[in-house]
């Protein structure tokens, strides 16, 4: 067992004990906390595929965040107000039930990813930064001025949504949701990694012609990562939504796809617990420097600075040694 | 017939032109070793078989397919293999993981390749940077056979090679001419060993095609007067 898996299994289980010892000791504020982080690492997931294993430094994940959120809150607010979605040429009703919100939000997402990513990964380095940020804001904008879901006020949803068989009112089970949902990301994401398209995705990341030489097409499996990425990140926007009951523009706002890419870089980037660590991380300096000081943000970009000038594997390659390509 | 044909194959670095009027053949099966002296265009060549450069005249083709029409990956599916100079294997993966990345369907699997080259099964877990030149060079080759290929392009296979190692390279490159019939471009120095392995030789002098014919020719004065031995 290399240390990067020791340390990897202590964070996943660490993460998993901290809610239910708050169950226990009945603090459902502390359950909460942790359903945030895993929902951030869920999405720092979806990003580290196309920045840590495709290279691809994309600036615009909150779109397929926002997307997911969207979808959730269009979907149940037209349960809630038992209003149709669509009436013509067919009915679409809303539905407040998790797995079909879910569904359409990955769909979604990835239906958006195609379009961005077919677009902006015919350019590369700072132009597909700046591409992929121009999507995310025409996004951003384009929701901010859709009054039938909330313009700049946002959604609000009175009652999760369900999940068979489960309460997720109850802050543990839905916790538990996010929780394996998280695992089973982590789990397909170091599947894909070790994977013939994950390796070639990497050796097409370290130099583009030298794999053209042995038949792999960059630019296609740039453009699959970008997708699964997208999908990933449209998921755990469909779960933020769920758990603060509301979505607004700001999930699609440009300083999300910063704080997702905060979340990898802090954590580690190409490592597969590199987001979960990071978006850890992230929230305990939220909420212990968040109430210390209203401007707790200038300390975490002392720490982003310090992270990018003396420890560029981030968390997970501080502590565990050189590596990271999801190993 | 050829599998691989060049016809007064043109290219330019920018404005300079490099090759002028480059003709070859390979057929199946055959060894062809590609010389001349350095800077006369070999390397170019081989760049613009696989379409690093574009053909900007001539006429190029692999198994009747027009590769000026091609991307580089598409002309590598069709059965182009290239071990290029420099080695160039992908630094952060292990030697197994190289091998995976480039694999394809057929008769090369890593169970084959290391047969070919045992030091690769002993150093399949680690990371292709910490190898030494010389196992650099026998994953490059894994590499390009895992693909599967008709035809396999050696760009400088041996260069800078302890005289050990390169005796396992040819080994090697002799086992894949008699033992898999595979079709091989061979670029070298090694007069010596190109003699024992080439079929069929081609010198090219100032990017141009000025001599073609048997390997075992090479020697009546092509030698002398082109490769300056």
């Amino acid at each position: 067992m290399t240390r990067e898996t020791l340390f990897n299994a202590v964070l996943g289980l660490g993460l998993f004990a901290f809610p239910l010892w708050a169950w226990w000791a009945e603090e459902p504020f502390m359950i909460t906390l942790s359903t945030r982080v895993v929902i951030l690492a869920l999405a720092g997931v979806g990003l580290n595929l196309a920045l840590g294993l495709g290279g691809l430094v994309s600036l615009g994940h909150a779109a397929f965040f926002g997307i997911g959120g969207y979808a959730m809150g269009i979907l149940a607010s037209h349960a809630q107000s038992y209003t149709p979605l669509m009436e013509f040429p067919f009915v679409i009703e809303g539905t407040k039930s998790m797995p079909v919100i879910w569904l359409v939000a990955v769909v979604a997402s990835a239906l958006a990813a195609l379009v961005i990513g077919a677009l902006s990964l015919r350019t590369s380095g700072v132009y597909f930064i700046m591409i992929t940020l121009a999507f995310g804001q025409m996004l951003f904008y384009f929701a901010i001025s859709w009054p039938a879901y909330g313009g700049e006020d946002g959604l609000s949803i009175y009652v999760r949504n369900s999940f068979p068989g489960l309460n997720t009112l109850d802050p543990i089970q839905f916790f538990l949701i996010c929780y394996a949902i998280l695992g089973a990301v982590l789990l397909l994401s170091a599947r894909l990694a070790a994977s013939p398209f994950g390796l070639a995705l990497n050796a097409a990341r370290q130099t583009s012609e030298r794999v053209e030489t042995v038949g792999i097409r960059p630019y296609r499996l740039r453009l699959t990562v970008f997708v699964i990425s997208g999908m990933i990140t449209g998921l755990a926007g469909a779960l933020f939504a769920d758990l603060n009951r509301f979505v607004s523009p700001s999930m699609l706002s440009w300083q999300t796809s910063g704080e997702i890419m905060v979340f990898v870089i802090l954590g580690g980037v190409a490592r597969l617990f590199g987001p979960v660590a990071g978006a850890l991380l992230f929230i305990l300096l939220e909420h212990v420097l968040g109430g210390l000081s209203e401007y707790w943000h200038i300390y975490l970009g002392l720490l982003l600075l310090g992270v990018v000038l003396f420890a560029r594997g981030g968390v997970i390659g501080t502590l565990a040694g050189q590596g990271g390509k999801h190993g | 017939m050829s599998l691989l044909s060049l016809t007064n194959v043109s290219a330019f670095y920018g404005p300079s032109q490099a090759l002028f009027k480059v003709s070859l053949r390979v057929a199946e099966g055959q060894v062809v070793a590609l010389m001349g002296r350095n800077g006369m265009g070999k390397t170019t060549t081989v760049k613009t078989i696989f379409r690093m450069l574009p053909v900007a005249g001539g006429e190029l083709l692999f198994d009747g397919h027009d590769l000026r029409r091609l991307a580089s990956h598409r002309a590598a599916k069709l059965g182009l293999g290239l071990v290029p100079e420099g080695r160039r294997c992908f630094p952060n993966l292990t030697v197994e993981e190289n091998l995976i990345a480039a694999a394809r369907p057929g008769h090369w699997d890593f169970k084959r390749v290391a047969q070919l080259f045992p030091r690769l099964e002993e150093r399949r877990s680690q990371s292709a940077a910490s190898l030494s030149g010389g196992e650099q060079q026998m994953l490059a080759i894994g590499r390009a056979l895992m693909t599967n290929p008709r035809l396999l392009v050696l760009d400088e296979a041996t260069e800078g090679l302890a005289p050990i190692v390169r005796q396992e390279i040819w080994k090697a490159i002799g086992t894949l001419k008699h033992e898999s019939g595979l079709a091989i471009l061979v670029i070298d120095k090694s007069l010596k060993e190109l003699a024992r392995i080439a079929d069929e030789a081609v010198v090219l002098q100032r990017g141009e095609t000025v001599w073609h014919g048997p390997m075992a020719d090479v020697g009546n004065g092509v030698a002398e007067q082109y490769l300056g031995v």
